[in-house]
Protein backbone atom coordinates (compact mmCIF):
# COMPACT_ATOMS: atom_id res chain seq x y z
CA UNK A 1 0.00 0.00 0.00
CA UNK A 2 1.39 3.10 -0.36
CA UNK A 3 1.54 6.08 1.96
CA UNK A 4 -1.28 8.33 2.65
CA UNK A 5 -1.81 10.83 5.60
CA UNK A 6 -4.58 10.01 8.50
CA UNK A 7 -6.98 12.53 9.65
CA UNK A 8 -9.65 12.18 11.53
CA UNK A 9 -12.79 14.41 10.38
CA UNK A 10 -14.86 15.90 13.66
CA UNK A 11 -17.74 17.69 12.37
CA UNK A 12 -19.34 17.47 8.70
CA UNK A 13 -17.99 20.87 7.62
CA UNK A 14 -14.29 19.87 8.17
CA UNK A 15 -14.71 16.67 6.21
CA UNK A 16 -15.95 18.68 3.66
CA UNK A 17 -13.10 20.97 4.02
CA UNK A 18 -10.72 18.46 4.07
CA UNK A 19 -11.59 16.56 1.24
CA UNK A 20 -11.84 19.60 -0.91
CA UNK A 21 -8.94 20.38 0.10
CA UNK A 22 -7.06 18.13 -1.65
CA UNK A 23 -9.24 17.30 -4.76
CA UNK A 24 -8.45 18.42 -8.21
CA UNK A 25 -11.91 19.31 -10.17
CA UNK A 26 -11.35 17.70 -12.93
CA UNK A 27 -10.08 14.20 -11.38
CA UNK A 28 -12.95 11.86 -11.08
CA UNK A 29 -13.99 11.44 -7.43
CA UNK A 30 -12.82 7.61 -7.53
CA UNK A 31 -8.88 8.75 -8.75
CA UNK A 32 -9.02 12.46 -5.44
CA UNK A 33 -5.97 12.99 -4.00
CA UNK A 34 -8.09 12.69 -0.97
CA UNK A 35 -10.62 10.11 -0.20
CA UNK A 36 -13.06 9.34 2.51
CA UNK A 37 -12.70 6.27 5.50
CA UNK A 38 -16.25 4.66 6.53
CA UNK A 39 -16.24 1.54 6.98
CA UNK A 40 -13.35 0.92 4.69
CA UNK A 41 -14.21 -2.45 3.52
CA UNK A 42 -13.93 -1.20 -0.22
CA UNK A 43 -11.18 1.14 0.08
CA UNK A 44 -8.82 -0.46 2.34
CA UNK A 45 -9.31 -3.76 -0.12
CA UNK A 46 -8.49 -1.03 -3.60
CA UNK A 47 -5.62 0.20 -1.71
CA UNK A 48 -4.14 -3.11 -0.88
CA UNK A 49 -4.39 -4.22 -4.82
CA UNK A 50 -2.66 -0.63 -5.28
CA UNK A 51 -6.60 0.62 -7.43
CA UNK A 52 -6.92 3.32 -5.47
CA UNK A 53 -4.04 5.32 -4.84
CA UNK A 54 -5.08 8.38 -2.58
CA UNK A 55 -2.27 10.12 -0.67
CA UNK A 56 -4.93 11.46 2.01
CA UNK A 57 -7.28 9.53 4.15
CA UNK A 58 -10.24 11.78 5.83
CA UNK A 59 -11.92 9.11 8.87
CA UNK A 60 -15.60 10.33 8.94
CA UNK A 61 -16.38 7.67 11.67
CA UNK A 62 -16.91 10.43 14.01
CA UNK A 63 -19.68 12.04 12.10
CA UNK A 64 -21.35 8.93 13.01
CA UNK A 65 -23.18 10.78 15.73
CA UNK A 66 -24.91 13.19 13.01
CA UNK A 67 -25.14 10.95 10.61
CA UNK A 68 -26.24 7.01 11.02
CA UNK A 69 -29.46 7.45 11.75
CA UNK A 70 -32.45 5.22 11.10
CA UNK A 71 -35.57 6.97 11.10
CA UNK A 72 -38.81 5.45 10.57
CA UNK A 73 -42.18 7.54 10.94
CA UNK A 74 -45.07 9.06 9.40
CA UNK A 75 -45.12 6.98 6.53
CA UNK A 76 -41.72 7.86 5.19
CA UNK A 77 -38.21 6.92 5.85
CA UNK A 78 -34.65 8.68 6.35
CA UNK A 79 -31.30 6.86 6.63
CA UNK A 80 -28.34 8.06 7.86
CA UNK A 81 -25.03 7.57 5.47
CA UNK A 82 -23.10 6.32 8.41
CA UNK A 83 -25.44 3.98 9.33
CA UNK A 84 -24.00 0.20 9.21
CA UNK A 85 -25.43 -2.46 7.34
CA UNK A 86 -26.02 -4.73 9.84
CA UNK A 87 -28.09 -2.45 12.30
CA UNK A 88 -30.51 -1.33 9.30
CA UNK A 89 -30.98 -4.98 8.20
CA UNK A 90 -32.05 -5.89 12.00
CA UNK A 91 -34.23 -2.99 12.55
CA UNK A 92 -37.53 -3.98 13.66
CA UNK A 93 -39.44 -0.84 11.24
CA UNK A 94 -37.44 -1.72 8.29
CA UNK A 95 -37.99 -5.37 7.78
CA UNK A 96 -41.78 -5.13 8.79
CA UNK A 97 -42.33 -1.81 6.49
CA UNK A 98 -39.24 -1.78 4.10
CA UNK A 99 -38.75 -5.51 3.20
CA UNK A 100 -36.64 -5.14 0.14
CA UNK A 101 -34.21 -2.69 1.80
CA UNK A 102 -33.64 -5.33 5.10
CA UNK A 103 -33.23 -8.17 2.51
CA UNK A 104 -30.94 -6.27 -0.02
CA UNK A 105 -28.90 -5.51 3.51
CA UNK A 106 -29.33 -9.01 4.96
CA UNK A 107 -27.94 -10.69 1.97
CA UNK A 108 -25.19 -9.11 1.16
CA UNK A 109 -21.08 -9.53 2.44
CA UNK A 110 -20.74 -11.26 5.72
CA UNK A 111 -21.58 -10.63 8.97
CA UNK A 112 -18.63 -8.73 10.05
CA UNK A 113 -17.98 -7.15 6.68
CA UNK A 114 -21.94 -6.19 7.45
CA UNK A 115 -20.45 -4.87 10.44
CA UNK A 116 -18.37 -2.41 9.20
CA UNK A 117 -19.40 -1.19 6.02
CA UNK A 118 -22.04 2.23 5.91
CA UNK A 119 -25.20 2.65 4.20
CA UNK A 120 -23.10 5.19 2.20
CA UNK A 121 -20.10 3.23 1.61
CA UNK A 122 -22.20 0.53 0.03
CA UNK A 123 -24.03 2.26 -2.49
CA UNK A 124 -20.24 3.67 -3.33
CA UNK A 125 -18.75 0.36 -3.32
CA UNK A 126 -16.84 -0.49 -6.79
CA UNK A 127 -17.03 -2.89 -9.35
CA UNK A 128 -15.65 -6.79 -8.87
CA UNK A 129 -14.19 -6.87 -12.50
CA UNK A 130 -11.34 -8.84 -11.79
CA UNK A 131 -9.50 -7.04 -14.54
CA UNK A 132 -10.67 -3.97 -13.03
CA UNK A 133 -8.71 -5.03 -9.36
CA UNK A 134 -5.60 -6.41 -10.83
CA UNK A 135 -3.53 -3.78 -11.82
CA UNK A 136 -1.07 -6.34 -14.22
CA UNK A 137 -3.73 -6.26 -16.76
CA UNK A 138 -2.92 -2.41 -18.28
CA UNK A 139 -5.82 -2.06 -20.65
CA UNK A 140 -8.77 -1.18 -18.08
CA UNK A 141 -11.22 2.07 -19.00
CA UNK A 142 -11.92 2.68 -15.54
CA UNK A 143 -8.15 2.37 -14.15
CA UNK A 144 -6.51 3.98 -17.26
CA UNK A 145 -9.24 5.51 -19.51
CA UNK A 146 -8.64 4.92 -23.28
CA UNK A 147 -6.59 1.94 -22.42
CA UNK A 148 -8.79 -0.84 -23.24
CA UNK A 149 -10.82 -3.64 -21.98
CA UNK A 150 -9.60 -6.80 -20.93
CA UNK A 151 -12.85 -7.82 -20.03
CA UNK A 152 -14.51 -7.75 -23.64
CA UNK A 153 -13.04 -10.56 -24.85
CA UNK A 154 -11.93 -12.12 -21.33
CA UNK A 155 -13.14 -14.09 -18.49
CA UNK A 156 -16.73 -12.08 -18.38
CA UNK A 157 -18.94 -14.53 -16.61
CA UNK A 158 -19.96 -12.05 -14.08
CA UNK A 159 -20.31 -8.68 -16.17
CA UNK A 160 -22.97 -6.63 -17.28
CA UNK A 161 -25.99 -7.59 -19.74
CA UNK A 162 -27.90 -3.79 -19.75
CA UNK A 163 -26.18 -0.61 -19.49
CA UNK A 164 -22.83 -1.85 -21.27
CA UNK A 165 -20.73 0.32 -23.81
CA UNK A 166 -18.09 -0.83 -25.97
CA UNK A 167 -16.05 0.73 -23.54
CA UNK A 168 -16.92 -1.12 -20.27
CA UNK A 169 -18.95 -3.96 -18.87
CA UNK A 170 -18.41 -4.12 -15.78
CA UNK A 171 -20.71 -4.77 -13.16
CA UNK A 172 -22.26 -2.67 -10.35
CA UNK A 173 -21.84 -5.08 -7.63
CA UNK A 174 -24.10 -4.07 -4.66
CA UNK A 175 -27.87 -5.20 -3.48
CA UNK A 176 -28.88 -1.95 -1.13
CA UNK A 177 -28.92 0.41 -4.51
CA UNK A 178 -31.39 -1.55 -6.09
CA UNK A 179 -33.74 -1.08 -3.11
CA UNK A 180 -33.19 2.14 -3.31
CA UNK A 181 -33.46 3.00 -7.08
CA UNK A 182 -36.87 1.19 -6.52
CA UNK A 183 -38.15 3.21 -4.39
CA UNK A 184 -37.42 6.11 -5.61
CA UNK A 185 -34.79 7.30 -3.00
CA UNK A 186 -33.62 10.94 -2.26
CA UNK A 187 -29.65 11.37 -1.67
CA UNK A 188 -29.05 13.94 0.43
CA UNK A 189 -24.92 15.46 -0.49
CA UNK A 190 -22.64 17.59 2.18
CA UNK A 191 -20.42 19.67 -0.37
CA UNK A 192 -18.75 22.61 -0.13
CA UNK A 193 -21.08 24.80 -1.58
CA UNK A 194 -23.85 23.17 1.12
CA UNK A 195 -26.24 20.31 0.89
CA UNK A 196 -28.13 19.28 -1.63
CA UNK A 197 -30.58 16.72 -2.89
CA UNK A 198 -30.11 13.93 -5.67
CA UNK A 199 -32.94 11.72 -7.23
CA UNK A 200 -30.81 7.99 -6.10
CA UNK A 201 -31.76 7.48 -9.68
CA UNK A 202 -29.34 10.25 -11.04
CA UNK A 203 -26.57 9.38 -8.45
CA UNK A 204 -24.57 6.40 -10.81
CA UNK A 205 -23.57 6.69 -14.33
CA UNK A 206 -23.53 4.47 -16.80
CA UNK A 207 -19.95 3.69 -18.52
CA UNK A 208 -20.72 5.46 -21.90
CA UNK A 209 -17.11 6.91 -23.28
CA UNK A 210 -16.27 7.85 -19.35
CA UNK A 211 -15.87 4.41 -17.32
CA UNK A 212 -13.95 6.01 -15.07
CA UNK A 213 -16.59 8.31 -14.06
CA UNK A 214 -19.10 6.20 -11.66
CA UNK A 215 -21.44 9.17 -9.68
CA UNK A 216 -22.42 12.09 -10.19
CA UNK A 217 -20.30 13.09 -6.40
CA UNK A 218 -18.25 15.67 -6.51
CA UNK A 219 -14.85 15.50 -4.94
CA UNK A 220 -15.30 16.95 -1.66
CA UNK A 221 -18.97 15.99 -1.68
CA UNK A 222 -20.14 13.18 0.62
CA UNK A 223 -23.66 11.35 0.76
CA UNK A 224 -25.13 11.95 4.28
CA UNK A 225 -28.43 10.57 4.05
CA UNK A 226 -31.01 8.54 1.96
CA UNK A 227 -34.57 9.33 2.09
CA UNK A 228 -37.35 7.59 0.79
CA UNK A 229 -41.35 8.17 0.79
CA UNK A 230 -44.16 5.88 1.73
CA UNK A 231 -44.06 2.59 3.00
CA UNK A 232 -43.41 -0.28 0.99
CA UNK A 233 -44.63 -3.79 3.29
CA UNK A 234 -45.01 -5.53 -0.18
CA UNK A 235 -41.77 -5.79 -1.67
CA UNK A 236 -39.01 -8.19 -1.82
CA UNK A 237 -34.83 -8.72 -2.52
CA UNK A 238 -34.40 -11.98 -4.51
CA UNK A 239 -31.01 -12.63 -5.41
CA UNK A 240 -29.61 -15.44 -6.91
CA UNK A 241 -25.55 -16.77 -6.33
CA UNK A 242 -23.01 -18.80 -7.33
CA UNK A 243 -23.68 -19.88 -3.81
CA UNK A 244 -25.89 -19.56 -1.14
CA UNK A 245 -24.64 -16.86 1.38
CA UNK A 246 -21.97 -14.05 1.30
CA UNK A 247 -21.20 -14.07 -2.43
CA UNK A 248 -22.49 -11.32 -4.72
CA UNK A 249 -25.27 -11.65 -7.03
CA UNK A 250 -25.58 -13.35 -10.76
CA UNK A 251 -29.12 -11.85 -10.87
CA UNK A 252 -31.06 -9.90 -8.52
CA UNK A 253 -34.30 -7.99 -8.46
CA UNK A 254 -36.03 -5.82 -6.04
CA UNK A 255 -39.48 -5.50 -6.19
CA UNK A 256 -41.95 -3.37 -4.94
CA UNK A 257 -46.14 -3.24 -5.49
CA UNK A 258 -48.74 -1.32 -4.43
CA UNK A 259 -51.67 -4.17 -4.81
CA UNK A 260 -55.31 -3.56 -4.29
CA UNK A 261 -58.29 -6.10 -5.06
CA UNK A 262 -55.50 -8.05 -6.82
CA UNK A 263 -54.77 -5.57 -9.12
CA UNK A 264 -51.32 -3.77 -9.62
CA UNK A 265 -51.94 -0.03 -8.74
CA UNK A 266 -48.02 0.84 -8.25
CA UNK A 267 -44.48 -1.53 -9.39
CA UNK A 268 -41.18 -0.83 -9.03
CA UNK A 269 -38.31 -2.96 -10.37
CA UNK A 270 -34.43 -2.86 -9.98
CA UNK A 271 -32.58 -5.56 -10.96
CA UNK A 272 -28.84 -6.38 -9.72
CA UNK A 273 -26.19 -8.25 -10.76
CA UNK A 274 -26.55 -7.86 -14.67
CA UNK A 275 -26.06 -4.25 -15.12
CA UNK A 276 -23.68 -1.51 -15.00
CA UNK A 277 -25.70 0.98 -12.61
CA UNK A 278 -28.54 -0.32 -10.39
CA UNK A 279 -30.71 -0.86 -12.95
CA UNK A 280 -34.29 0.59 -12.70
CA UNK A 281 -37.05 -1.35 -15.36
CA UNK A 282 -39.32 1.47 -16.15
CA UNK A 283 -40.27 -0.67 -19.31
CA UNK A 284 -41.43 -3.77 -17.08
CA UNK A 285 -43.19 -1.36 -14.61
CA UNK A 286 -45.43 0.07 -17.31
CA UNK A 287 -46.43 -3.07 -18.26
CA UNK A 288 -47.48 -4.30 -14.70
CA UNK A 289 -49.38 -1.26 -14.03
CA UNK A 290 -53.20 -1.78 -13.52
CA UNK A 291 -53.14 -5.10 -14.76
CA UNK A 292 -53.89 -8.12 -12.34
CA UNK A 293 -51.11 -10.71 -11.65
CA UNK A 294 -50.56 -13.98 -13.62
CA UNK A 295 -47.37 -15.69 -15.00
CA UNK A 296 -47.73 -14.55 -18.32
CA UNK A 297 -47.66 -11.14 -17.22
CA UNK A 298 -44.43 -11.64 -15.37
CA UNK A 299 -42.71 -13.38 -18.41
CA UNK A 300 -43.98 -9.93 -20.50
CA UNK A 301 -42.60 -7.82 -17.53
CA UNK A 302 -39.36 -9.74 -17.52
CA UNK A 303 -38.99 -10.16 -21.39
CA UNK A 304 -39.58 -6.11 -21.59
CA UNK A 305 -36.83 -5.66 -18.86
CA UNK A 306 -34.31 -7.47 -20.57
CA UNK A 307 -35.00 -6.22 -24.06
CA UNK A 308 -32.06 -4.17 -24.66
CA UNK A 309 -29.39 -6.86 -22.65
CA UNK A 310 -26.71 -7.99 -24.82
CA UNK A 311 -24.54 -10.97 -23.53
CA UNK A 312 -20.80 -11.49 -24.53
CA UNK A 313 -19.30 -14.96 -24.63
CA UNK A 314 -19.64 -16.14 -21.30
CA UNK A 315 -22.55 -14.06 -19.64
CA UNK A 316 -25.68 -14.53 -22.07
CA UNK A 317 -26.95 -16.88 -19.98
CA UNK A 318 -27.55 -13.58 -17.10
CA UNK A 319 -30.48 -12.81 -19.74
CA UNK A 320 -32.20 -15.93 -18.97
CA UNK A 321 -31.61 -16.06 -15.32
CA UNK A 322 -32.35 -12.51 -15.20
CA UNK A 323 -35.80 -12.90 -16.54
CA UNK A 324 -36.58 -15.84 -13.99
CA UNK A 325 -35.32 -14.04 -11.19
CA UNK A 326 -37.40 -11.43 -11.81
CA UNK A 327 -40.36 -13.13 -12.64
CA UNK A 328 -40.12 -15.22 -9.61
CA UNK A 329 -39.71 -12.33 -7.23
CA UNK A 330 -42.74 -10.90 -8.87
CA UNK A 331 -44.56 -13.78 -7.81
CA UNK A 332 -43.29 -13.62 -4.36
CA UNK A 333 -44.18 -10.27 -3.87
CA UNK A 334 -47.74 -10.65 -5.10
CA UNK A 335 -47.88 -13.81 -2.89
CA UNK A 336 -46.63 -12.65 0.36
CA UNK A 337 -48.32 -11.53 3.43
CA UNK A 338 -48.81 -8.32 4.60
CA UNK B 1 6.12 8.53 9.25
CA UNK B 2 4.69 7.13 12.32
CA UNK B 3 2.12 8.00 14.61
CA UNK B 4 1.74 7.54 18.18
CA UNK B 5 -1.50 5.66 18.25
CA UNK B 6 -2.92 3.72 21.55
CA UNK B 7 -5.00 0.69 21.68
CA UNK B 8 -7.12 -0.87 23.87
CA UNK B 9 -6.60 -4.63 23.25
CA UNK B 10 -8.17 -7.11 25.92
CA UNK B 11 -8.68 -4.59 28.09
CA UNK B 12 -5.29 -3.14 28.31
CA UNK B 13 -4.26 0.01 26.75
CA UNK B 14 -0.99 -0.67 24.36
CA UNK B 15 1.10 2.43 22.90
CA UNK B 16 2.61 2.04 19.64
CA UNK B 17 3.92 3.93 16.67
CA UNK B 18 2.53 3.11 13.91
CA UNK B 19 3.00 3.63 10.25
CA UNK B 20 -0.80 4.97 9.14
CA UNK B 21 -1.07 2.36 6.56
CA UNK B 22 -1.03 -0.13 9.89
CA UNK B 23 -4.02 -2.62 10.00
CA UNK B 24 -5.54 -3.86 13.37
CA UNK B 25 -4.25 -7.05 12.16
CA UNK B 26 -0.65 -6.06 11.60
CA UNK B 27 -0.73 -4.16 15.09
CA UNK B 28 -1.75 -7.19 16.64
CA UNK B 29 0.31 -9.68 15.18
CA UNK B 30 3.40 -7.68 14.05
CA UNK B 31 3.65 -5.24 17.13
CA UNK B 32 1.84 -6.57 19.87
CA UNK B 33 3.13 -10.68 19.15
CA UNK B 34 -0.80 -11.41 19.27
CA UNK B 35 -0.10 -13.95 16.79
CA UNK B 36 -4.01 -15.79 17.31
CA UNK B 37 -5.55 -13.10 14.96
CA UNK B 38 -4.85 -15.14 11.18
CA UNK B 39 -3.73 -13.75 8.14
CA UNK B 40 -5.76 -15.47 5.32
CA UNK B 41 -6.64 -13.63 2.68
CA UNK B 42 -5.66 -9.99 3.67
CA UNK B 43 -8.92 -8.37 1.96
CA UNK B 44 -11.79 -9.35 4.10
CA UNK B 45 -12.90 -11.98 2.17
CA UNK B 46 -11.96 -15.25 4.46
CA UNK B 47 -12.72 -14.23 8.31
CA UNK B 48 -9.55 -15.54 9.91
CA UNK B 49 -8.42 -12.45 11.09
CA UNK B 50 -12.04 -11.51 12.90
CA UNK B 51 -11.93 -9.69 16.33
CA UNK B 52 -14.62 -7.71 18.25
CA UNK B 53 -14.28 -4.46 18.34
CA UNK B 54 -16.94 -3.28 20.64
CA UNK B 55 -19.26 -6.08 20.37
CA UNK B 56 -19.13 -6.29 17.04
CA UNK B 57 -17.16 -8.74 14.87
CA UNK B 58 -14.96 -7.32 12.19
CA UNK B 59 -12.33 -8.16 10.27
CA UNK B 60 -8.98 -6.81 11.11
CA UNK B 61 -7.21 -6.77 7.92
CA UNK B 62 -9.45 -3.88 6.68
CA UNK B 63 -9.51 -1.78 10.08
CA UNK B 64 -7.14 0.75 9.99
CA UNK B 65 -5.29 0.87 13.77
CA UNK B 66 -5.37 4.44 13.53
CA UNK B 67 -9.29 4.24 13.32
CA UNK B 68 -10.07 1.84 16.12
CA UNK B 69 -8.01 4.01 18.37
CA UNK B 70 -10.04 4.60 21.59
CA UNK B 71 -11.86 1.82 20.92
CA UNK B 72 -11.96 -2.14 23.09
CA UNK B 73 -10.30 -5.19 20.71
CA UNK B 74 -11.31 -8.32 21.77
CA UNK B 75 -8.66 -11.04 20.17
CA UNK B 76 -8.83 -15.04 20.57
CA UNK B 77 -6.01 -14.37 23.16
CA UNK B 78 -8.39 -12.36 25.63
CA UNK B 79 -10.86 -15.01 26.15
CA UNK B 80 -9.82 -17.56 28.65
CA UNK B 81 -9.67 -16.85 32.60
CA UNK B 82 -6.64 -18.07 34.19
CA UNK B 83 -6.51 -22.09 33.28
CA UNK B 84 -10.08 -22.23 32.02
CA UNK B 85 -11.12 -21.90 28.67
CA UNK B 86 -13.77 -19.12 26.97
CA UNK B 87 -17.42 -22.17 26.54
CA UNK B 88 -16.79 -21.37 22.84
CA UNK B 89 -13.32 -22.42 22.33
CA UNK B 90 -14.41 -25.25 25.13
CA UNK B 91 -16.92 -26.01 22.32
CA UNK B 92 -14.38 -26.28 19.64
CA UNK B 93 -12.26 -28.39 21.15
CA UNK B 94 -15.29 -30.92 22.33
CA UNK B 95 -16.85 -30.74 18.94
CA UNK B 96 -13.37 -31.54 16.99
CA UNK B 97 -14.36 -28.22 15.28
CA UNK B 98 -11.60 -27.90 13.02
CA UNK B 99 -8.63 -29.75 11.28
CA UNK B 100 -5.59 -27.91 10.51
CA UNK B 101 -6.81 -24.32 13.30
CA UNK B 102 -5.66 -22.19 10.66
CA UNK B 103 -9.48 -20.55 10.65
CA UNK B 104 -10.40 -21.16 14.32
CA UNK B 105 -9.49 -17.95 15.83
CA UNK B 106 -11.80 -16.08 13.41
CA UNK B 107 -14.33 -18.86 13.48
CA UNK B 108 -14.40 -18.54 17.16
CA UNK B 109 -14.66 -14.87 17.40
CA UNK B 110 -17.03 -14.82 14.74
CA UNK B 111 -19.19 -17.72 16.61
CA UNK B 112 -19.13 -15.56 20.29
CA UNK B 113 -20.41 -12.40 17.94
CA UNK B 114 -23.02 -14.55 16.33
CA UNK B 115 -24.41 -16.22 19.21
CA UNK B 116 -24.79 -12.65 20.79
CA UNK B 117 -26.35 -11.16 17.91
CA UNK B 118 -28.84 -14.22 18.35
CA UNK B 119 -28.33 -15.78 15.01
CA UNK B 120 -27.99 -18.93 15.92
CA UNK B 121 -30.96 -19.91 16.81
CA UNK B 122 -30.94 -22.53 14.12
CA UNK B 123 -28.49 -24.85 12.03
CA UNK B 124 -29.70 -22.71 8.65
CA UNK B 125 -29.09 -19.40 10.84
CA UNK B 126 -26.02 -20.73 12.00
CA UNK B 127 -24.72 -21.53 8.67
CA UNK B 128 -25.80 -18.19 7.43
CA UNK B 129 -24.54 -16.09 9.80
CA UNK B 130 -21.04 -17.88 10.31
CA UNK B 131 -20.62 -17.73 6.34
CA UNK B 132 -17.85 -14.86 6.56
CA UNK B 133 -15.41 -17.45 8.14
CA UNK B 134 -14.47 -19.48 5.77
CA UNK B 135 -12.69 -23.52 6.71
CA UNK B 136 -10.73 -24.86 3.47
CA UNK B 137 -10.73 -28.13 5.59
CA UNK B 138 -14.40 -27.75 5.49
CA UNK B 139 -15.09 -28.53 9.09
CA UNK B 140 -18.77 -26.42 8.98
CA UNK B 141 -20.66 -29.73 10.07
CA UNK B 142 -18.62 -29.77 13.26
CA UNK B 143 -18.38 -25.60 13.64
CA UNK B 144 -22.53 -25.83 13.61
CA UNK B 145 -22.54 -27.94 16.80
CA UNK B 146 -19.44 -26.11 18.18
CA UNK B 147 -21.67 -22.84 18.00
CA UNK B 148 -24.81 -25.00 18.87
CA UNK B 149 -23.27 -26.34 22.45
CA UNK B 150 -21.99 -22.98 23.34
CA UNK B 151 -24.77 -20.69 22.50
CA UNK B 152 -27.04 -21.49 25.64
CA UNK B 153 -23.91 -20.93 28.03
CA UNK B 154 -22.81 -17.49 26.34
CA UNK B 155 -26.41 -16.76 26.67
CA UNK B 156 -26.91 -17.09 30.26
CA UNK B 157 -23.52 -14.93 30.15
Amino acid sequence: MRPFSYQRATDPDAAVQALGAAAVASNPLTKAAAQPLAGGTTLIDLMKLDVMRPSAIVDINPLASDWSAIEPGGGALRLGALARMSEVAAHDEIQRSYPVIADSLKLAASAQLRNMATLGGNVMQRTRCSYFRDVSYDNCNKRNPGSGCAAMDGVNRMHAVLGISDQCIATYPGDFAQALIALDATVEIAGKAGRRNLPFAQLHKVPGNTPDIETSLQPGELISAFAIAGRWPRSVYLKARDRQSYEFALSSAAIALDVENGSIRDARVALGGVATVPWRAREAEALLKGQRFDEGLAQRAADAAFADARGRRHNSFKIELGKRVMARALQQAVTMEI
Amino acid sequence: MPVDVTLRVNGKDKRLQLDARTTVLDALREHLKLTGSKKGCDHGQCGACTVLIGDRRVVSCLTLALAAEGQEITTIEGLATDDRLHPMQQAFVDNDAFQCGYCTPGQIMSAIACVKEGHANSDADIREYMSGNICRCAAYPNIVAAVKQAAPEIMKG
